[in-house]
């Protein structure tokens, strides 16, 4: 996980729910490819299409609420989103994120301010994510939860600490 | 100072004195659930190479979700499923016959007192009507267990519900959990714990604290717990369910809670969930007429057996509409068999409804019983997210048993308390 990363916005509402990131019909699907074709397909038909490697995903409350199907968050990353930035997270959906291996911020600032499609500016360090708007201050993820996201998911960690023989 | 109940678990579970909220602890649990998801929970497991599970015992597999298999790419999954159960020797597997899993874990006795349970579903919650901390999680971190046998939880913060008074005739417990959630909103109860108490609680049975525990989760919840009295006593006894009495937890008078609420169960009238959100909630009279085309009375929030027996008093003698399409799917084998046996499916079957197998059935969109574009359903189901059960204009609307079975009737949302 680099420091610093910079990336078109795509903005969401509330209660974005996990039927709206990947409808329950697509569960048989295990390759994370495929998974990536419907991601969002419960937002809008072919919405995945519109996601480019590197984008940043910026909604309000309670996002991917409902289902613990980890599709929702394993679509993303196939399509390279490289973050979620939301006002509140569903506590399935945080972990499964991190899990991922997609970074995930929370911030109650006025993030809602943040426009469709501007390029936002992510400091992770300094927990601060710029926009056109403003500067929107975010608290940082616990060390435990850090460390995963820099192996790059909850595999690649497991598989360090048993090579590590922890 | 005291603790509440997931405190008290979770301290001993990491085996500290005392834990408090915010707190990350690193656990063992004593269940680790996975329906047919276990498909992918595999196929992350295979990847650290590992030659076994961390305990053949521990892990439980139903498979519920799409069974039979709706198609060539489930029935492989459930065929690697099964090959995985024989290699690894797992112990408690349940095939395509016995139900829907969180109504198999509680009926098998894997949810018990004091104990902690992870799945791969988010609907885990249930098990707390029986004193158990249960919690959802996702495939990759059920790998991580199935390889390591532990996973970190945060301690969480707990809100207490006190409901007092009687549920009036025609109100249930489905109509008093769709309030709640209607009062604290979708993301209410987020990373909480909840306790349910009053003398409202105290009477209900398991199945009715089985639908509060499971419909928290709407709100956010991440375990939702009944103390274990004498009526969870007398449910593990009546089904011959081993458990260990001294496990039982209960908050400290001092307990610290983040957050009360009092409700009166007295003053409650039927609830309906609207599209496409379960707190958009209404009281039946403030409901406009809605025609609905199917009526669903299942899911592991309402398919037991007291559920059936309302709607099978409700339908007994009476058709359900032609413009309706009533379909039941009971939670279980077990609840199914019991149905049969009372005369319940008789019932329902003579006044046309469709029985399907024991199982999640169309409640999360990916099996039988799918609606049309603009179609509407009345459902005893806990979910009614856009395109929760097949088209993506459908409108999901969610009540009880009761007010599925009399809409099923009327062919529009009906108040039962005309029919009971
Ligand atoms: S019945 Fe519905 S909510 Fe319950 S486990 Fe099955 S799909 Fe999930």
């Amino acid at each position: 996980m680099e420091n610093i990363i910079k990336g078109r916005v795509l903005k969401f509402g509330d209660n974005v729910d996990t039927d709206i990131i990947y409808p329950g019909g697509y569960l048989k699907e295990r390759d994370p490819k495929k998974m990536a074709e419907y991601a969002f397909e419960g937002f809008e038909k072919g919405f995945s299409k519109k996601i480019q490697p590197g984008d940043i995903i910026v909604a309000g409350k309670n996002f991917g609420c409902g289902s613990s199907r980890e599709q929702a968050a394993t679509c993303l990353k196939a399509l390279g989103v490289a973050a979620i930035v939301a006002k509140s997270f569903s506590r399935i959906y945080f972990r499964n994120a991190i899990n991922q291996g997609i970074a995930i911020i929370t911030s109650a600032e006025e993030i809602e301010k943040i426009e469709n499609h501007e390029t936002v500016e992510i400091d992770f360090e300094a927990g601060k994510v710029k926009a056109k708007s403003g500067v929107y201050g975010f608290p940082p993820l616990p060390e435990h939860m850090l460390s995963i996201l820099k192996d790059g998911g909850l595999i690649e960690h497991i598989k360090k600490e048993l090579s590590a023989g922890k | 100072m005291g603790m509440t109940m997931a405190e008290k678990i979770l301290a001993k579970k990491a085996g500290l004195a005392s834990v408090v909220p915010g707190q990350i602890v690193t656990v063992e649990p004593d269940f680790a659930m996975s329906h047919d998801n276990a498909g992918l929970v595999i196929k992350q497991f295979k990847q650290f190479g590992l030659p076994k599970v961390w305990a053949k015992d521990k892990i439980v597999i139903p498979l519920d979700h799409r069974t039979p298999a709706e198609s060539v790419e489930s029935a492989n999954i459930h065929k690697e499923i099964r090959e995985f159960v024989k290699a690894q020797d797992i112990t408690h597997f349940y095939d395509i016959i016995e139900g829907i899993c969180h109504q198999v874990m509680v009926e098998k006795g894997h949810a018990r007192p004091g104990e902690l349970v992870v799945g791969t579903d988010s609907h885990t919650t249930t098990y707390g009507a029986v004193g158990c901390l249960s919690t959802g999680i996702g495939a990759t971190e059920m790998a991580a267990i199935w390889a390591t046998g532990k996973i970190w939880l945060r301690v969480p913060e707990t809100l207490k519900i006190t409901v007092t008074g009687s549920l009036p005739k025609g109100v249930y417990a489905k109509d008093l959990i769709l309030h709640i959630i209607g009062k604290l909103t979708v993301e209410g109860a987020n990373y909480k714990s909840v306790e349910f108490y009053g003398d409202t609680i105290e009477r209900m049975s398991v199945s009715e604290r089985m639908t509060l525990s499971n419909l928290s989760m709407e709100m956010g919840a991440k375990c939702a717990l009944v103390p274990f009295d004498k009526i969870s006593e007398e449910y593990f006894g009546a089904n011959g369910l081993a458990y260990d009495r001294s496990k039982a937890v209960y908050s400290d008078a001092d307990a610290k809670y983040e957050q009360t609420l009092e409700i009166d169960a007295s003053k409650l009238e039927p609830q309906v969930a609207c599209p496409h959100n379960v707190d958009n909630v209404k009281n039946i009279s403030a409901m406009p007429e809605t025609i609905v085309n199917q009526a669903l009375l299942g899911s592991c929030t309402n398919g037991r057996l007291d559920d059936i027996a309302i709607a099978a008093r409700i339908l007994k003698g009476k058709k359900v509409c032609r413009d309706v399409r009533l379909l039941v799917f009971p939670a279980s084998r077990t609840v199914l068999l019991q149905a049969i046996e009372k005369g319940y499916i008789t019932d329902l079957v003579t006044a046309g409804a469709v029985v399907m197998n024991p199982g999640c059935g169309p409640c999360l969109g990916a099996h039988a019983g799918l609606l049309a574009d603009g179609e509407k359903v009345i459902s005893s189901s806990n979910r009614n997210f856009k395109g929760r059960m097949g088209s993506a204009t459908a409108g999901v609307y969610l009540g009880s048993p009761a007010m599925v079975a009399a809409s099923a009737i009327t062919g529009k949302i009906t108040d039962p308390r005309e029919f009971v």
